[in-house]
């Protein structure tokens, strides 16, 4: 689906033939605050966007971010606080009201209809229409490929939006922004769904469309994007505004002002001992209900004391990975062993059972049951077991005093484990997945996405966690999308692209050699690459 | 090592929205929280939604009633009249009820006064579909289809009563246990489907129940016709095959009420201590977090709706085998339906159905002495039921009639 | 909260993923389902077929334009059928094993293919081995009318995201309360319109619990369909009958008279069924074409399938999305109202209790089985309505199958349609869950 087109300089699509100028508009927040009952997400934030600047919010997740670009598209409205339009104070209603006056959202999860066309997409809300409100797809059409040209997008109008690749579903996004005549144009986290290179010609796009006049708000937790695209950068932490900073501010400077303390980047762990090697992953393809291959003929093995991290641009196929490991996935063919034992066939209970840990990237989907007290939840795959229960019947003294050891172990915060799990902070939810699989012993220890979403305090205990299960002579796989935590915690890295492996690289390998595998490069042309960096590469879409 | 964020930063609003979370205020102890959930939570709001359905039918009772019409026709000149009119239509009418469902003094047969024991009668099918609503809901499915499993079991049960000629209890045995299998069978469809094909068990449950009631009429018509009738009703149930009848010839209460009984404790064992109603519970608030912990999601849709369609069709027992003693096309009344209501009444736990079904069986014990001795149909009853469960079912229309402050909740709508 | 609100099972509503929509994997079933069919054919058609002839006639003895009776050899024109349908599933299973789909027109010839092929087997077994086909169609329509209107009232809540359990309830609102107000003014129009206003009636209340307090949307129709049944029930003991001078003046409704339609009334079969109807029968029709048009080409429909498919999407641009819900179901009272309405304006002409007797049950088996589309729903609704109808004519006759089984045709089918058996039925992605900002 993904095209693995390698866009070197030579490559950069040329500047647009006769830019559109775009009215420009200022816009302010003043004293923006938005409480959820008792939750403050934004308390009094100041932001001022110049007219055709780029504009970059930098936050961990959870800092408020979201929500606060969600107050200035109408979409909440402010407890307290002004915004204001070119001096003046704008009131909004809902979107539509954002929307009049010139403001559009590329949102994270994108808010596209499956099921239209792109026309449908970019029409719905703002439609032109003939007599008694017959529909005028041709005049959206038209608007849609006088935008394309004029960005040089390749976008169908007519096609179905579920079936195109994400990349293309974010361009309708921004399609459909402006053909709303959008002037200040808000993206929230657009880069978390692209491989670097998809993420540069987004950048280009970015710079285009300030070029045209058109304000961009780019929000984002990656310092290296903010920094190479941003005019100016204001960083939000715990729902405030920390300060503002330029672009040529020196990362550490910005990563402490996010994260609120200055934070050593790398977790103090000693060198892997790894030993024998027992679990192995032998050409292994997953195929999905529609017939497409989404792993495709991976083949590793991690050793006891080792940890393997699996980077790769979302999508990419390591859900499907993890997810046949766990015996989750139907159509899997290969081989997956551990310690000898074979698992492709097996049962998720039987797999469990083989002394498998694992983690799902989603917790809540996932790893817990929200309803469910917290203590239940440490059972979850449990409760069949000697001593929580007996002859088909469940031992609550015991699971209380399960539940009371981990809490305390974990440092789960709770007053009581008899809560429901769904009202723990992301950070103790994931406590708790890991207390729970880390609770009985393992031969293998399976993470996807340990820390998504979760407070940094929160990251620095998992991720030691983690490595002391490593220590304990446990392999470890962690799939992560974001290449910092992979780089954090990997003794070796693996990198899939296209369900396939690019190749196996040592933990220590530098960014610009993970970026080009992620974006489809085997690790030898990788390297090629970065040793002539001016020869293209001629390459088949995957 | 510490968590910097202090809790009220948390959840994180950028992620999916959480369930919204129960947290009850922090600084209640256990105590204070259990005053407070019944002054403000369900319990309260139950009975009030009670009183406001009684309330309404009172008035359609009062409106529809002439004596009230023509008292109001000289309102002006004597409104006292028209009060006193519509006190007496209204008492009369909800007096009849509650004397049926309870004791009436008046009557002349012990029979006739103790009308609690009808009330138990009606009570015994109810609480026994209704356990079937409750544990396919607690599941995640939603059994509407309780009606065709009354039907299949009540047809199963009717088939091994007439053509099996077994001795004393051992024939009852069979009958119930064929009745169970009918109800399973026809519950196992929908599990069968949603487990392997992902139909949605409202849709095919709905479908069976009427795909029930035509089989039952083509067996009625044929195999299981009673050869002395022109209707389609089946012969009797031998002796061998019924219920014993608890309280002696005088009263209809029969066995089916004491399984009924055992059917609650045995569901509430399932559903709170068992490992397997773990599993259901677990599959019925998340089913991927249950698969990913090892459970198998199909096979829990399966089972649950075998269960469950066999305590339906134990409810179809206690018609064919208790209170009916033959089978027609009308076996199950309106009984399947009046199980959902049951059901979140008694908010889907096995004790709460219980006593939904008690209260229902009782509007319909007084419910038949309101149409003879107040001359209000029942349907007035299926008004009143059907008003308790949506007021019930939207407790803030309750809070806001009777200005009752919500549980505080923190960052529930975030 | 306790578990009343609560959906029962599945994602958190409003964040699907923008997901490929390939094709289900229900469809792969389809070739078995013909092979099946095929088979059912051969050897019930084909090689059990009755001899004789099957007599279907066409014209009737009044009418101006007389068309000769169609004569069909029962048991040969059973093998062609078996040998069409033998062909067509081999067809199928083909494609499917080429291309991964079945060509549509396979599976919309199979179907009509099969149902004549059914008919005559059936008639061929009667006894008097002969049928009119106007009554067969004319006496469908008084099943398939408020079945259209039915379906049409689940089309417009279910395209918006509301499932609509209570479809039952509002036929029967609509069927008492015409019955009620044309009695009380001997105006049949005041009746009709009244009865449009008791299915919104239904509709509100609907709307209030499932968006206001978001109830669960199929908690609150079962618990609606109870309700009306209920209250009518009581008022029709009460009032309807209460009789005055010997006459139970509250249920003896104006009736809307038949409106031939000049030329088209006289096409054979056609004429009677469609051109000789009521001012509802008409509306029917225009209904039809008008929500197919309203929901496939104005902005209108484009709305409202957004709202049902992605709610939050809609949001983001500026619809308001329980606005447009509550506007649909209301709209959606109205119509079923109006199918209610039939009952007692058109086909019988008094109310009696619990008249409905599941027909909403069987439009929302149709609303399933023709896809959510208006159209597929009409065409679903005369299919059931035939069915239902030829179960009441061979109850007449001498007939190889017993008319429990044409009743529960319906029911079967949707079965398979929403398990993947027959075609692929998928409900608007939204359908059934609450929206709830935040």
């Amino acid at each position: 689906m993904r095209r693995a087109g390698i866009a070197g300089p030579a490559h950069r699509r040329p500047p647009a033939p006769t830019p559109r100028w775009v009215e420009s508009l200022k816009l302010e927040l003043k004293g923006i605050t938005k409480s959820f009952g008792a939750l403050v997400a934004n308390d009094h934030i100041d932001l001022v966007v110049e007219p055709g600047q780029i504009h970059s919010l930098l936050g961990e997740n959870g800092a408020g971010k979201s929500t606060l670009m969600n107050v200035l598209y109408g979409l909440h409205q402010p407890t307290s606080g002004e915004i204001h339009v070119d001096g003046s104070a704008v009131a909004f209603a809902g979107p539509a009201d954002a929307m009049a006056v010139g403001i559009g959202m590329v949102h994270q999860h994108f808010m596209l209809v499956p099921v239209f066309t792109v026309a449908e997409n970019v029409a719905l809300g703002n439609e032109s229409t003939g007599r008694g409100g017959i529909l005028d797809l041709d005049a959206t059409r038209r608007r849609i490929r006088e935008i394309s040209a004029q960005f040089g997008f390749d976008v169908d109008p007519d096609a179905l939006v579920g079936e195109l690749p994400v990349g293309v579903q974010q361009r309708v996004e921004i399609i459909k922004a402006l053909a709303r005549e959008a002037k200040v144009l808000i993206l929230d986290e657009p880069t978390a769904v692209l491989t670097p290179q998809e993420t540069d010609e987004l950048m280009d796009i970015m710079r285009q469309l300030k070029a045209n006049g058109t304000s961009i708000v780019f929000i984002s937790h990656k310092l290296r994007e903010v920094k190479a695209v941003s005019d100016k950068i204001t960083v939000i932490r715990r729902g405030k505004v920390v300060g503002t900073a330029d672009p040529s501010a020196p990362t550490t400077e910005l990563a402490s002002m996010m994260v609120g303390r200055s934070v050593s980047l790398t977790l103090e762990k000693s060198a892997a001992e790894p030993g024998e090697t027992t679990f192995a992953v032998t050409n292994l393809t997953v195929t999905n209900d529609a017939g497409q291959r989404v792993v495709d003929d991976v083949t590793f093995a991690v050793s006891r004391g080792e940890i393997l991290g699996i980077a790769g641009v979302q999508g990419n196929g390591q859900t499907e990975l993890a997810e046949a490991v766990l015996g989750l996935r139907r159509h899997v063919r290969g081989s997956i062993t551990l310690g000898g034992t074979e698992l492709v066939g097996r049962s998720v209970r039987e797999v469990l059972d083989a002394g498998v840990g694992y983690v799902p990237e989603d917790r809540q989907d996932d790893g817990l049951v929200g309803g469910f007290s917290i203590a239940e939840n440490l059972v979850l795959d449990l409760y069949k077991q000697r001593p929580f229960s007996r002859r088909a019947t469940l031992d609550r003294a015991a699971i209380a005093a399960n539940a009371a050891a981990k809490v305390a172990e974990f440092d789960v915060r709770t007053l009581s484990a008899a809560d429901p799990v769904a009202t723990l902070s992301g950070g103790n939810q994931q406590k708790v997945v890991l207390a729970r699989e880390l609770s009985r012993p393992l031969k293998l220890f399976l993470a996807s996405q340990p820390t998504r979403g979760v407070d940094v305090g929160s990251i620095e205990f998992l991720h030691k966690r983690i490595v002391a299960e490593r220590d304990a002579g446990t392999p470890v796989l962690i799939v992560s999308t974001e290449l910092d935590e992979v780089l954090e915690l990997s003794d070796r890295i693996a990198v899939l692209f296209a369900g396939k492996l690019m190749g196996v690289v040592p933990g220590k390998s530098s960014r610009e050699l993970l970026g080009l595998m992620m974006a489809g490069l085997t690790v030898d042309e990788a390297r090629a690459h970065l040793d002539h960096p001016d020869a293209t590469i001629e390459r088949e879409p995957a | 090592m510490t968590d910097p964020a202090p809790r009220t930063t948390e959840p994180a609003p950028e992620q999916a929205p959480l369930p919204a979370p129960t947290t009850r205020p922090r600084q209640d102890g256990e105590g204070g929280r259990v005053v407070r959930e019944i002054l403000s939570g369900n319990a309260v709001i139950s009975v009030l939604a009670v009183i406001v359905a009684l309330i309404i039918g009172a008035i359609l009772i009062a409106v529809t009633d002439p004596r009230v019409g023509s008292a109001a026709g000289y309102f002006f000149a004597s409104p006292g009249a028209t009060v006193n009119a519509i006190w007496a239509s209204v008492s009369d009418a909800y007096g009849a009820l509650l004397r049926g469902a309870t004791y009436d003094p008046g009557a002349r047969t012990w029979q006739g006064k103790l009308g609690i024991f009808e009330t138990l009668t009606f009570a015994t099918p109810l609480i026994l579909a209704g356990l079937s609503v409750t544990l396919a809901f607690r599941t995640g499915l939603f059994n509407i289809g309780a009606q065709g499993q009354i039907i299949l079991g009540a047809t199963f049960a009717g088939a091994a009563g007439f053509f099996l000629d077994l001795p004393v209890g051992l024939h009852l045995v069979v009958v119930i246990l064929a009745g169970a299998l009918g109800g399973a069978l026809w519950g196992g469809i929908a599990g069968v489907l949603k487990a392997k094909t992902g139909a949605h068990e409202v849709i095919v449950t709905i479908m069976l129940n009427y795909i029930a009631a035509a089989l039952v009429l083509y067996l009625l018509k044929n195999q299981l016709k009673d050869p002395n009738s022109t209707n389609p009703v089946s012969p009797k149930m031998p002796d061998n095959a019924l219920y014993p009848l608890l309280l002696g010839p005088n009263f209809r209460l029969h066995a089916g009420f004491i399984l009924a009984i055992a059917a609650v404790l045995a569901v509430g064992w399932l559903l709170n201590r068992s490992t397997l109603g773990f599993e259901y519970r677990a599959i019925g608030t998340n089913p991927l977090a249950a698969r990913t912990a090892g459970m198998i999601v199909s096979r829990g849709y399966i089972t649950v709706m075998l269960i469950a369609g066999a305590l339906a069709g134990l409810a179809g027992t206690a018609q064919v085998a208790g209170t009916e003693k033959s089978l027609d096309a009308e076996v199950a009344g309106s009984i399947g339906f009046d199980a959902i209501t049951v059901a979140l009444l008694g908010r889907s736990t096995p004790w709460g159905t219980f006593f939904a079904a008690l209260l229902f069986g009782a509007f319909k014990a007084g419910g038949t002495s309101m149409a003879v001795n107040a001359d209000v149909s029942i349907d007035i009853v299926a008004v009143v039921q059907s008003l308790i469960v949506l007021f019930i079912a939207a407790p803030p229309l309750i809070r806001s009639m009777f200005r009752i402050r919500a549980v505080r909740r923190e960052g529930a709508s975030a | 909260m306790s578990t009343v609100t609560t959906q029962p099972a599945g994602r958190p509503a409003g964040q699907p993923a923008v997901a490929g929509v390939g094709p289900a994997p229900g469809s792969r079933r389809t070739p078995i389902v013909l092979a099946v069919l095929a088979a059912v054919a051969i050897v019930v058609f084909a090689v059990l077929g009755p001899g004789g002839q099957a007599t279907f006639r066409i014209s009737q003895d009044n009418d101006a334009w007389q068309v000769p009776n169609l004569v069909l050899p029962a048991k040969a024109f059973g093998v062609a059928i078996a040998v069409v349908c033998t062909a067509l599933a081999v067809l199928a299973y083909r494609q499917m094993r080429a291309n991964g789909r079945i060509a549509k027109w396979v599976t919309l010839t199979y179907a009509p293919v099969f149902v004549v092929g059914l008919l005559v087997w059936i008639v061929g077994g009667t006894t008097t081995q002969n049928i009119t086909l106007v009554g067969l169609f004319t006496g469908a329509m008084l099943i398939t009318t408020p079945l259209v209107f039915g379906s049409l009232s689940g089309v417009l809540c279910e395209r918006s995201g509301v499932v609509n359990i209570a479809i039952e309830g509002q036929l029967l609102a609509g069927a008492f309360t015409a019955a009620l107000v044309a009695s009380i003014t001997h105006n049949a129009f005041a009746g009709l319109f009244a009865a449009a206003a008791a299915g919104v009636a239904v509709s509100a209340l609907l709307a209030v619990f499932s968006i206001k307090y978001v109830v669960n949307q199929i908690i609150v129709g079962v618990v609606l369909n109870v309700l009306v049944s209920g209250l009518t029930g009581f008022l029709f003991e009460k009032i309807m009958k209460t009789s005055v001078n010997g006459a139970t003046i509250y249920n003896q409704p104006a009736q809307l008279p038949a409106l031939p339609i000049p030329l088209l009334s006289e096409i054979p079969v056609i004429g009677p069924m469609l051109f000789r109807q009521s001012i509802i029968g008409y509306l029917m029709l225009v209904l039809v074409a008008a929500i197919w048009f309203g929901l496939f080409r104005t902005r209108w429909g484009l709305r409202i399938r957004a709202v049902g498919e992605h709610p939050k999407a809609a949001d983001t641009v500026g619809i308001n999305v329980n606005r447009t819900r509550v506007r649909n179901v209301l709209a959606g009272g109205a119509v079923a109202g109006i199918g209610g309405a039939y009952f007692t304006l058109v086909a019988v002409s008094s109310f009696s209790k619990d008249m409905t007797g599941g027909l909403g049950f069987i439009a929302l088996a149709a609303l399933i089985f023709g896809r959510w589309n208006p159209i597929g729903a009409a065409l679903a609704a005369l299919l059931f309505g035939v069915a239902g109808n030829l179960q009441s004519i061979l109850s007449l006759a001498g007939t190889p199958i017993d008319g429990q089984f044409l009743a529960m045709l319906p029911y079967a089918l949707t079965i398979l349609a929403v398990s993947g058996f027959v075609g692929r039925s998928r409900a608007p992605a939204a359908d059934g869950q609450p929206y709830v900002k935040g």
